[in-house]
């Protein structure tokens, strides 16, 4: 039998792999977007598992409710970057200083 | 002294045992490769097609793990449209891809040293000493009469019937936000405004001249 701890394993692999994307990509907005999905993606693997270990639908539902909250932050995401890009012509993050932050 | 059915029944799980492992680990593999290939392809759109391929087969993953519904909405809702959405995006903008390059050889370092760390830290956490099949059993499979959508159908319209209709506000105000935020009114282009249209009356568009008629000399 698979072991709930092979897929936390896997879960966990994939998170790392989209934290070092966060790291190394960091002028890309786009790329960023997909590495936050990546790990929204690893969460939600860690949910299935322990739902389908402990024989709880609970965890199904939640991960109902992230792919829903997920769909919706990527789409608002790239409507922004759509904006973005139409305003400064670029989606270099180290351009976007007009905040002066 | 089990019967000859009973021992064969128990070779034929042992095998199926065998290849649900080894499904496992292939789909594992390229999950894994996936991944590593989001973050390091060089162009937007193989990253996006890679992500297809991750979202792809993590859904072949939730079939092991008998969540069918969620595995079939990973592939209709991410795959099918929030991918397709990234793919456009991707296209439409016109992108300078240089100058989004520089700096990728020097925060690899940092990036794959933090990456490790939390590696270690999860496998410390998550590893199968703590989770292993001796500390949580794996559960008997369903029967081929589960439905796995009409249990998730039964729990969502009772138990979760307000955040579910929260979701649909959600995703009501995402789709406003969206088209709110690009859309554009051009300047110098000509547009009904139907309102005034009407509105209008009779009196704003004709003029009656009265003026004596001709006559005939």
């Amino acid at each position: 039998m698979i072991a709930l701890s092979d897929f936390l394993l896997l879960g966990a692999v994939l998170f790392c792999i989209s934290m070092a994307g966060i790291f190394i990509n960091r002028k890309n907005v786009i790329i960023l977007l997909m590495a936050i999905e990546l790990m929204l993606l690893s969460v939600n693997l860690n949910f299935i598992a322990f739902s389908y270990f402990l024989n709880d639908l609970q965890g199904q539902v939640f991960v109902f409710f992230i792919l829903t909250v997920a769909a919706a932050e990527s789409a608002i995401g790239l409507a922004i970057l759509v904006v973005l890009f139409r305003n400064r012509q670029t989606i270099n993050v180290a351009d976007l200083d007009s905040l002066k932050g | 002294m089990p019967s000859p059915a009973h021992g064969a029944g128990r070779v034929k799980a042992s095998k199926l045992t065998k290849v649900e492992k080894l499904l496992f680990y292939i789909f594992g593999v390229i999950l894994i490769f996936a991944a590593l290939r989001v973050i390091t392809a060089r162009n937007p759109v193989h990253c996006a097609l890679y992500l297809v391929l991750a979202f792809f087969t993590s859904a072949a993953v939730w079939l092991l793990l008998e969540a069918e519904f969620l595995a079939i909405v990973l592939v209709l809702v991410y795959v099918g449209a929030v991918m397709v959405l990234f793919l456009f995006v991707v296209m439409m903008l016109d992108i300078n891809l240089a100058p989004l390059r520089e700096g990728f050889a020097r925060y690899l370092p940092v990036g794959v040293l933090v990456a490790f760390l939390i590696a270690i830290q999860l496998f410390a956490v998550v590893g199968a000493r703590h989770f292993g099949l001796g500390r949580v059993p794996a559960p008997t499979r369903h029967g081929p009469d589960y439905s796995n959508t009409e249990e998730i159908g039964s729990v969502l319209y009772t138990v979760y019937v307000y955040p579910f209709e929260i979701a649909a506000v959600i995703l009501l105000v995402a789709i406003i936000a969206a088209i709110s935020l690009t859309m554009r009114r051009r300047v110098g282009t000509r547009f009904q405004r139907p309102s005034e249209q009407v509105a209008t009356r009779r009196e704003d568009r004709i003029r009656i001249v009265k003026m004596p008629s001709e006559k005939k000399r």
